[in-house]
């Protein structure tokens, strides 16, 4: 009897820890590490207000696009978008989830965020190791009024494959054809010169470490490490500071209704306010999922950032994506995303 | 005596129970053995089981470059209409940051382990040997952390401008010394792995010294030797395959090293010459190119982990002989 009793409780509880779960449902995903400090304040809230819980790897958009395609997670997440046959091909969906900016940082004493000026060609030409000292003439001419050092430039790029590679790369070769012809754009690329560190966080504390180092991330990596960002001369020839103002100009030019699969690079946008290494980060998932439940689990999650979470986006220096948008993105889920 | 005077009847019945007793021993060491081969059979076929995987993993990037990706400096998966990738900065980032390692920490262990066993005095022996013997059992990663935060920056600001200076238009030394001076590079990650191989040459030393019989040393004293000459030509001389065995297996450690390496060595596939410019290894191209890696790109990286398995077997293989034959002389 006394066994019995016990039995039937613990079946009880069984059940209640079952019911639980499946009530309370857990979203995986897995990629891009560019937006992931946004993702995982989404996430909070989202847990807070619905209990369902979002697990997210930040292990880098080539993982995340592997990982997907591997169907281990609901949802790939990658800085760089797949094109149209390369989605077709797999059955994938993609839609942009919130944009933003990449920044070159330095380590020089005594310059401030945002003093030092640079332009496409002058940063091209430093990572393509033609410039090697800080007071070169290219970068006194932008720079007048700066007392630079005579020191040689480290060059601090990263080490894996990566979205934020793909689109800095991307926004050197069309601002240099020497780096178009010689590098090119792409997740890896043969880095002329430079030492290589692992991820956003990886360049971010090489930067901080090394003195006269240079090198490039996510804003919100720029601003939560407290490192000096430079200004940039964008395709208008304006000076630009990395401002939410300045991403939402250069992505105020993406024309996402035409764009098969919201394919769209926003590096070196026209616009005399744009930003110029400004990026979207997307999402893939599949158009016929096997696992039906948290598919729509996923797009439920997705629908509520939309529509809750931009000043979340804004407060961490991401633009979110813009109503008009939204709206079409909404349309590609219910038409192509079955799972009903 | 009355112990002696059994009957028969119960000296059969012990003489039965003793070979119940006999045979049950026999099937539990029959079992014990049979345990214990399947263990020992696992670790071959796990090891066969490895060569197998990367040899099929690497497969493509073998049929693809050939011997060429030894001689291949270049290493550029995005390039069109195929992927470039050569092995050579990485191979000759392990061998050079090892040797360096080496050059630095044996005779920094072999000094501490004549120390330990010729001259110290007793009371020193078991602080320091069990200081060096701590040095192993930090974990890499503190390693390159401390490698990264504290070496590096200091490397760069003092040792290693003024190497670059003194060195400045000299033949050779002038490009091996080469400036700029960066926080990250090949020196930065040979000192780190130095450090790391330390006690490995230390230990395996200081076990071989003592091996060397006192009466040699003491005919040798007794000769008037000092205690250099004692060192120089009596205890060397005798336990050198043992030494070279022990600087064979901190050489095996050297290859492999990936986290601490990985911190401090810059991960750049150019060979520039000088040693204090940024370079990459085997382990700490794999470690931080896998993730993101696809087709050719992952078969090259796994066929650079072939290629340290390879190189690594050899070294342990060649240490384990030299250390074998040191035992058979002392058997006779």
């Amino acid at each position: 009897m006394q066994l019995n009793l016990m039995m039937r409780v613990a079946v009880v509880a069984a059940t209640a820890v079952v019911g639980s779960a499946a009530n309370a449902a857990e979203i995986t995903g897995a990629g891009a590490t560019f937006p992931f400090p946004i993702y995982s304040k989404w996430a909070d809230a989202y847990k807070k207000e619905t209990g369902d819980s979002l697990n997210y790897q930040s292990i880098g958009s080539g993982a995340g696009i592997k990982q997907i395609q591997a169907k281990t997670v609901t949802f790939g997440a990658t800085d760089m978008p797949l094109k149209a046959e390369a989605l077709k091909k797999d059955g994938l969906v993609q839609w942009p989830m919130v944009m933003g900016g990449i920044v070159a940082v330095v380590n020089l004493d005594g310059i401030k965020p945002g003093e030092l000026m640079l332009d496409g060609g002058t940063l091209a030409d430093i990572y393509l190791g033609k410039i090697k000292k800080w007071d070169d003439e290219a970068i006194k001419k932008l720079n007048p009024s700066l007392a630079l050092p005579s020191t040689a430039i480290t060059v601090v790029r990263r080490s894996d494959g990566s979205g934020t590679t793909f689109n800095f790369t991307d926004y050197l070769s069309k601002a240099s054809k020497d780096w178009a012809d010689k590098v090119g754009a792409d997740s890896a690329v043969e880095w002329p010169v430079g030492v290589g560190a692992k991820g956003n966080d990886g360049v971010a504390g090489n930067v901080a470490q090394t003195k006269n180092s240079i090198g490039y991330v996510e804003y919100a990596f720029a601003k939560q490490n407290k490192l000096t960002h430079t200004g940039m001369i964008n395709k208008a020839g304006k000076k630009v500071e990395p401002t939410v103002a300045a991403f939402q100009a250069a992505a105020a030019n993406a024309d996402w209704a035409n764009a098969p699969g919201y394919y769209q690079i926003l590096t070196n946008q026209p616009g005399e306010s744009s930003w110029p290494i400004t990026a979207a980060t997307f999402i893939l998932m599949y158009g016929e999922p096997t696992d039906k439940a948290a598919s729509a689990d996923a797009i439920k999650f997705f629908d509520w950032a939309f529509s809750k979470g931009d000043k979340m986006a804004e407060e961490l220096d991401y633009i979110p994506m813009p109503q008009s948008v939204t709206g079409l993105i909404r349309k590609t889920w219910t038409a192509e995303v079955k799972n009903k | 005596m009355a112990d002696f005077s059994v009957s028969d009847s119960s000296a059969a019945a012990a003489d039965a129970a003793r070979v119940r007793a006999l045979a049950s021993f026999k099937a539990g060491d029959r079992l014990f053995q049979g345990l214990t081969t399947l263990a020992a059979v696992t670790v071959l076929l796990v090891l066969g089981g490895i060569i197998i995987s990367l040899s099929i993993g690497a497969w493509p990037a073998i049929s693809a470059f050939g011997l060429d990706f030894l001689t291949t400096q270049r290493w550029a998966p995005n390039a069109r209409p195929q992927a470039v990738l050569g092995g050579l900065g990485p191979i000759y980032g392990t061998l050079i940051t090892s040797v360096i390692a080496l050059i630095i920490a044996v005779p920094a262990g072999l000094g501490i382990a004549v120390f330990l066993t010729e001259l110290c005095p007793q009371w020193l022996r078991r602080p320091i040997g069990v200081a060096v013997e701590l040095l192993a059992g930090i974990p890499s990663i503190i390693y390159g952390i401390w490698g990264f935060f504290v070496l590096g920056p200091w490397l760069a600001d003092t040792i290693e401008p003024a190497f670059v200076n003194a060195f400045e238009g000299v033949p050779i030394l002038g490009s091996i010394f080469d400036g700029p001076a960066s926080n990250l590079s090949l020196f930065n990650a040979s000192l780190v792995l130095a450090i790391m191989i330390l006690p490995f040459v230390t230990a395996i030393s200081r076990d071989v010294f003592s091996t060397v019989p006192p009466v040699l040393k003491e005919a040798a004293y007794g000769l008037g030797c000092t205690k250099w000459e004692v060192v120089r030509r009596v205890v060397v001389p005798f336990t050198r395959v043992g030494v070279i065995g022990g600087i064979m297996l901190a050489l095996g450690r050297a290859l492999g090293e990936t986290m601490a390496v990985t911190f401090v060595i810059g991960n750049s596939f150019r060979i520039s010459g000088s040693i204090f410019a940024p370079g990459t290894t085997i382990s700490a191209a794999i470690a931080s190119e896998f993730a993101e890696s696809r087709d050719l790109h992952q078969s090259a990286l796994i066929l650079l982990g072939l290629l340290l398995f390879v190189l690594t077997f050899f070294v342990l293989a060649a240490a384990r002989l030299m250390l074998m034959r040191l035992e058979r002389k002392q058997g006779v």
